[in-house]
């Protein structure tokens, strides 16, 4: 799921498109578009504290077989939200999971890893190199 | 009675209206600003509206700013307005700056310590030299070196200093905050209110107050313990699932200021700090925020609260750009009742003071 979260509406339907075709579903609930209250800590591992709210769209999707998927993603991408619900619900079938996973999931998965890690290293290559003095006491 | 209703100018209004649609639109021979384009290359003023506007929403934000033309606090009430046409799903969990994806992190106390100093892109050591090649569109910069080793996650410079026990802690608790959304500001407010106050409030208000403490205005003598920017993930347990679930990762500004604190009877002398954290990269806003949270602690630690950053109904409730906004810019709308009932009281008043000056016992006086 958290996977599914950080992979945009195009990223998701790109990944599909390489796929057996999904079932139809029927939707639950949603897709919809709320609020949810973020929060920090004081002093960052203090009390919480409310923060600011984050638009979140959710949605509730079951397919013929009865698995249900759910969907939670920030932002307000509707058709988003479906089809995270969709590809979640599609993961509990057995016969779809295996494919599922080798086709949308670990790729995304590796794409949004390597999307972190080279911010990482543009981080890193801002990192100071202080020159050492030897006499410094 | 403030001001009375009145009827009429509908058509003016209407008419204004239609200007401003034009003057917001500008020449129509240039092309039209598109949202994603303020989404991505205004990025900073994306971030204040968000914080501002109590709304992560960077589309909504970029949207908020293009119909306000730029103008911020507008673009931060549009904002406000919205939210509220939208359901409440729950709150996230607190989010979790200690294992923030490192995008910058500087400290002033200490030059060597884990993880290192890390200047990310940052608007510090650049000349503030008007930059003309901008003023051309041109190519699209490189991108940015990478180093070989990604920047691992830092410990905070604050753990660093608690774990001597010279810093006090803050304490651990999963109290379940107040929400000035939902619950009017009490006096005396919760640190956890003060907070939200302060995470929601005006930037340059903020700013003005956080330097009045370094001026002498209730100083507390800060350094930045440091300041962290990076992506954090937002977690969240949705009752039906009854499991923590990731909706997506979102950039904030950290800020933690360090001051002297000489100890009281309760507590040994120590460094206390002040907390800011705000959306985005406004880190400006961090560390004002983190020099008033500081400030306003006064009370708690048993300092003389004598400036105005220590007096927490004169911060809390005027940080907040949106209500001023509203009871500045009432003054606009028609108070002419309110106006006829002064007029004449002051005319009255004057009719009576000239005929003082002209009474007997003035005369004999000048006699």
């Amino acid at each position: 799921m958290a996977v599914l979260a950080r992979a945009s509406r195009t990223d998701l339907q790109a990944r599909l498109a390489d796929c057996p075709a999904l079932p139809p579903h029927s939707r639950l609930r949603g897709p919809e578009t709320g609020l949810m209250m973020l929060r920090g800590r004081a002093g960052g591992d203090g009390a919480p504290f409310n923060l600011s709210e984050i638009t979140v769209t959710r949605c509730a999707v079951s397919l013929p077989d009865g698995q249900v998927g759910h969907a939670y993603v920030t932002g307000r991408d509707l058709a988003q939200a479906e089809l995270a619900a969709l590809v979640d619900a599609a993961l509990q079938d057995p016969a779809r999971r295996a494919a599922l996973l080798d086709v949308v999931i670990e790729p995304l998965a590796a794409a949004q890893a390597e999307a972190a890690a080279a911010q990482s290293r543009k981080a890193a290559a801002t990192r100071v190199q202080f020159f050492t003095m030897a006499t410094m006491r | 009675m403030a001001y009375v209703a009145v009827k009429g100018g509908e058509k003016a209004i209407s008419h204004a209206h239609d200007w401003l649609a034009e003057t917001r639109r500008g020449n129509p021979a240039l092309p039209e600003l598109e949202v994603d384009q303020i989404e991505q290359q205004l990025g900073l003023a994306v971030d204040r509206v968000m914080a501002e506007g109590a709304c992560h929403d960077r589309g909504l934000a970029a949207l908020a700013i293009k119909q306000a033309q730029g103008d911020l606090i507008e673009a931060a009430f549009l904002l406000r307005a919205y939210r509220t046409t939208l359901p409440r799903f729950g709150h996230a969990a607190p989010l979790d700056t200690a294992t923030m994806r490192i995008r910058r992190r500087v400290s002033a106390t200490y030059k060597d310590l884990p993880g290192g100093q890390v200047l990310g892109p940052t608007y510090d050591y650049t000349h503030r030299l008007l930059d003309f090649s901008l003023a051309a569109a041109g190519e699209a910069p490189p991108p940015a070196p990478q180093a070989a080793v990604a920047q691992p996650e830092a410990l905070r410079v604050t753990e660093l200093l608690a774990r001597e026990g010279l810093m006090a802690r803050d304490s651990e608790s999963d109290a379940e905050p107040p929400d000035l959304t939902r619950q009017p500001l009490d006096f005396p407010a919760s640190r956890a209110a003060r907070l939200q106050n302060l995470a929601r409030g005006d930037e340059g208000f903020l700013l003005g107050l956080g330097y009045s403490t370094q001026r002498g205005y209730g100083g507390n003598h800060p350094f930045v313990g440091e300041i962290r920017q990076g992506h954090v993930t937002v977690a969240f347990t949705p009752p039906e699932l009854g499991f923590e679930i990731e909706l997506g990762d979102i950039l904030v500004t950290e800020c933690q200021m360090v001051n002297q604190f000489h100890g009281s009877k309760a507590e040994p002398p120590q460094f206390t700090r002040g907390y800011g954290l705000v959306l985005g990269a406004g880190e400006r806003k961090a560390m004002a925020m983190s020099l008033v949270d500081r400030a306003l602690m006064a009370g708690e630690l048993g300092e003389d609260r004598v400036a105005p950053a220590q007096d927490e109904e004169f911060v809390l409730l005027h940080s907040d750009n949106v209500e001023a906004t509203g009871f500045v810019e009432h003054l606009k709308l028609p108070h002419y009742v309110d106006f006829q009932s002064e007029l004449e009281v002051v005319r009255r008043m004057r009719a009576t003071a000239i005929a003082e000056a002209s009474s007997p016992a003035e005369k004999e006086l000048a006699e």
